[in-house]
């Protein structure tokens, strides 16, 4: 799929929509700050309050603190939220009240361009704010092993599915009204994700519906990277996430095709 | 003979069941400017984003350069400027960011769109708002703005999709200034419109459209010729309608249109008309003579007014 897929979508064009994201970001260099302390937030957060309520945990066979368990969900739920609201918020904007890819496609770029340019664009954003967020976990001592460098191309590929889910998403979404469904469904995925606390917590019922959480396969993904705990699930976890992400990307290019170029 | 730069034959756009455009044909030579004129829902927007090769035509053929959007749509892009109906600048960037940072999506070095930015600039009177959110413009700034953001790739063709909607007389005629100096530079204008006086303006050639077809083509003033006399007796009456003037007015003019507010009588001499009218004893509460418009050649070729 991914063979067949890449040849017809997009060209060399595509980083000039990269270039245009940064060139609108620099002008709101506050907001891009913003985004190297919120991993700061989440982890102090943890590491001064929850971390001496609850005690250590166990983890396939491993002992670690709260604040080791739960790090990797923070970052799994930074990556979707990052990831969500550059899409669904500033795509929506582009598409429906800027008309700024209406603009760029009286250029030489095309609509798989445009679609491309997006996907660099939160590529290079998740790049920058999981290693940000790893470093943090770091010296903080939240990570449980040296394999938490893995954690990163996971950080990257998270970021990317909600990337691809956000976009096809807010090609969907009418008005600023709208948003208020979309946080109805970032809210429960964000807190039934076993983000906070192991799975085996769930009754079982409620653990087969969380399973299907793409957040749930991150949080799980990143914890086991982070403690150096590989089991084969996580072959399993990687492609839950890749698929999502090709189906997400398909479907954005064909709404955006309808919507822009009818 | 030159080679015609546009030409579209029979060109189809349908909208599930609805054809927008339904069968147009026309030729454009180089350097000329070109109109449109028809009413909103005329298939005006439709049939310039076929040419500028952003939608796909449904069917009929479509040259552009001698080029084929459906194949060669990029390169068509590159060599052309829009001007689309509504404006889609960049919000968030300053004036002179958006000039510069459209250039780069057809690949212009910085260092090129920097010079071209300063001048298009000065050509569109911007210089002064260089720096400023493009969000704090006036309504005929961001029209410039958008004129100036067209012409960064040096187009040979730029096409404007009412480039003057909604804006006061005084941004208009700046506006119309500046076109005109682009045709003495060479470029081809194509330009929609439902302001029949932009059309007669700026226009060597025009084609009128309606319901998706183009009902009449050529001069501003062969139009006028063919299609409307050379004078219009504009008369009210203190009624609440005017219909039963039309029995009684009918052997003055050429032709007549009985309109909601006052009746229009087609007529060679216009002066002379409103005297004989006044001989018979009939009294309009206002006259007026004036000189046929395309105004009036639409009302003949569709039966209705244009605007408001
Ligand atoms: N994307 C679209 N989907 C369905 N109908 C459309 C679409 N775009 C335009 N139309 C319809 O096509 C007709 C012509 O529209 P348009 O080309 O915008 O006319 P104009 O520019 O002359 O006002 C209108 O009736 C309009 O409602
Ligand atoms: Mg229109």
């Amino acid at each position: 799929m991914l063979t067949r897929t890449l040849p017809r979508f997009g060209s060399r064009r595509s980083l000039r929509v990269f270039e245009r994201n940064l060139t609108v970001y620099r002008s709101q260099w506050l907001m891009l700050i913003s985004g190297f302390f919120e991993p700061l937030f989440y982890l102090l957060s943890i590491g001064l309050g929850l971390n001496h309520l609850v005690g250590p945990l166990r983890v396939g066979g491993h002992v670690v603190s709260y604040a080791t368990f739960v790090a990797p969900g923070m970052l799994a739920t930074s990556a979707m939220n990052g990831a969500m609201i550059d899409t669904i918020f500033n795509t929506f904007f582009r598409l429906k009240i800027s008309h700024s890819y209406d603009a760029i496609l009286s250029t030489p770029l095309d609509v798989t361009d445009v679609a491309l340019g997006e996907v660099w664009w939160a590529l290079a954003r998740a790049g920058a704010y999981g290693a940000s967020f790893i470093v943090c976990m770091v010296l903080l001592g939240d990570a449980g092993s040296a394999w938490v460098a893995l954690c990163w191309p996971a950080a990257i590929l998270t970021s990317l599915t909600f990337s691809a889910i956000g976009l096809a998403a807010c090609t969907y979404v009418r008005s600023w009204q709208d948003f208020d469904l979309v946080t109805l469904v970032q809210l429960p995925i964000f807190l039934f994700s076993a983000t906070f606390f192991p799975i085996s917590l769930y009754p079982h019922w409620l653990g087969a519906i969380v399973a299907i959480s793409p957040l749930y396969q991150s949080a799980a993904l990143l914890r086991g990277l982070s403690l150096g705990v590989f089991q084969w699930v996580m072959l399993g976890r990687i492609a839950y996430l890749v698929v999502l992400a090709l189906v997400g990307l398909r479907v954005a290019a064909n709404r955006f095709r309808r919507i822009l170029v009818p | 003979m030159t080679e015609p730069i546009l030409q579209a034959r029979d060109l189809v756009k349908r909208f599930g069941e609805f054809n927008a455009v339904d069968g147009v044909s026309f030729s454009v030579d180089p350097g000329e400017s070109f109109g449109f004129l028809g009413p909103n829902g005329a298939g005006k927007t439709s049939t310039m984003r076929m040419i500028s090769a952003v939608s796909q035509p449904t069917a009929g053929s479509l040259s552009v350069f001698g080029l084929d959007p459906r194949t060669h749509g990029p390169e068509i892009r590159g060599r052309i400027g829009v001007v689309p109906q509504e404006d889609t600048l960049e919000l968030e960037l300053s004036v002179r960011l958006n000039l510069e940072m459209f250039g780069r999506y057809f690949d212009i070095p910085r260092a090129i769109l920097r010079e071209r930015a300063i001048d298009l600039l000065a050509f569109t009177q911007l210089s002064e708002r260089a720096d400023d959110r493009v969000e704090d413009l006036s309504g005929g700034m961001k029209r410039r703005l958008t004129i100036a953001r067209a012409l960064i790739n040096q187009p040979e063709i730029l096409i404007l999709d009412e480039p003057t909607t909604g804006l006061d007389p005084q941004a208009r005629h700046l506006l119309w200034d500046r076109l005109y100096r682009l045709k003495r530079e060479g470029v081809t204008l194509i330009i929609t419109t439902h302001y029949m006086d932009e059309a007669e303006q700026l226009c060597d050639r025009l084609v009128v459209m309606d319901h998706g077809t183009i009902v009449a083509s050529g001069t501003p003033r062969e139009l006028i010729t063919h299609h409307s006399t050379r004078e219009v007796v504009e008369l009210r009456f203190n009624t609440d309608s005017h219909d039963g003037y039309h029995d009684r007015l009918a052997p003055f003019a050429q032709r007549l249109e009985v309109l909601p507010d006052r009746v229009l009588l087609y007529v060679d001499e216009g002066d002379e008309t409103l005297r004989r009218i006044h001989e018979h004893q009939i009294t309009p509460m206002s006259a007026l003579v004036r000189r046929s418009s395309l105004e009036d050649v639409f009302l003949r070729l569709t039966g209705r007014t244009l605007v408001d």
